[in-house]
């Protein structure tokens, strides 16, 4: 089977899942289940040093940036002005130029505010980031942000957190047909079929946090992740019949006992 | 006795007494902060860490420094 890498912004990845790393109950379990998924690319958040407390554990020290790609992602913004200032800090830490733009319009829903997202997109693009694009499933905004100079895009299945799984699969499949780009699906991720769905879907990778950290069982769920993702990668590269409305026998209809 | 003078500052939204001639790179060794593995910003301009033991700290300056950590 010839290669088939996942490549953003021109870098080759083998694995098509990429983990979040929040949620978990500790920095040694998060490590651990990350490295059960497989993952090449894990999602970091930018917060203040806690200054009080200097023996808290950092996330460095457990998950090895030279070894794990850290793609710093701007989860909390719900402006342009937060998410750009966010952004130039966590380049600002190590060279970060691969970046996951998240602006979020609702407190309860946490979608996205598009608008913001867009005039994001453009500001980063310009400033030589290559910029991974938390949105909604809208056919229509993909292209924008596509326009705008985003490097992947990286629609719902559904709320943040929900585990709700793909919700609209059509806009999901319109989105794919019409972008060379990246097609990710972020957010929203509840077991291991729907990431499996998502590939089917001829999605190019898919992102999940909440239901890997959260599951009953965080390591295993991690490994179930990582093989849903293969499958779902094969199933769509092997291609799938047709489908009829009727019975379509297996057996030959010819030869048979009397 | 030597009169040494201290000004406040606002460290990661506390505020944080410190010796008048403090550098930013005198802050951060004082905090015990892995420089390599964190951003500064100084009254919300990203300082180049190169830099920052010529940066002498004034009065009510506001200081930010930041790192990763897990998130989705």
């Amino acid at each position: 089977m010839k290669s088939d890498k996942l490549i953003i912004a021109k870098k080759k990845f083998n694995s098509r899942l990429i983990v979040g790393t929040g949620k978990y109950k500790s920095m040694p379990e998060c490590a651990k289940a990350i490295k059960l998924s497989g993952a090449d690319i894990v999602t970091v958040a930018v917060r203040r040093v806690n200054i009080t407390d200097k023996k808290k554990p950092l996330l460095m020290d457990y998950i090895d940036p030279k070894k794990i790609t850290y793609l710093p992602n701007t989860a909390g913004c719900f402006n342009s002005k937060e998410a750009l200032r966010t952004l130039r800090l966590a380049r600002e830490i190590g060279g970060w130029k691969l970046v996951k733009l998240e602006v979020l319009g609702d407190k309860q829903n946490l979608f996205p505010d598009m608008i913001e997202t867009l005039k994001s997109t453009e500001v980063l693009a310009k400033e030589g980031f290559k910029v991974m694009v938390y949105c909604n499933d809208d056919p229509l905004m993909a292209k924008r942000l596509e326009n705008s100079g985003a490097d992947a895009i990286m629609p719902l299945a559904a709320p943040i957190g929900s585990g709700l799984g793909i919700q609209n699969k059509v806009n999901i499949k319109i989105i794919r047909k019409q972008t060379k780009l990246p097609l990710i699906i972020d957010a929203g991720l509840g077991q291991a079929s729907d990431a499996t769905i998502a590939m089917e879907l001829g999605c190019d990778g898919v992102l999940a946090n909440t239901a890997i950290a959260k599951a009953k069982k965080p390591y295993e769920m991690a490994l179930a992740f990582k093989n849903g993702v293969i499958a779902g990668r094969q199933s769509f590269l092997a291609g799938r019949i047709d489908k009829y409305l009727y019975g379509y026998a297996s057996s030959p209809k010819t030869g048979i006992i009397k | 006795m030597k009169n040494i003078k201290k000004i406040k500052i606002t460290v990661n939204g506390k505020v944080k007494s410190i010796f008048d001639n403090y550098t930013v790179l005198d802050l951060v060794k004082n905090l015990n902060i892995p420089i390599k593995k964190v951003a500064i910003e100084l009254n919300q301009q990203i300082i180049d860490k190169k830099k920052i033991s010529k940066i002498n700290l004034k009065k009510n300056d506001k200081i930010e420094i930041v790192h990763f950590i897990g998130g989705g």
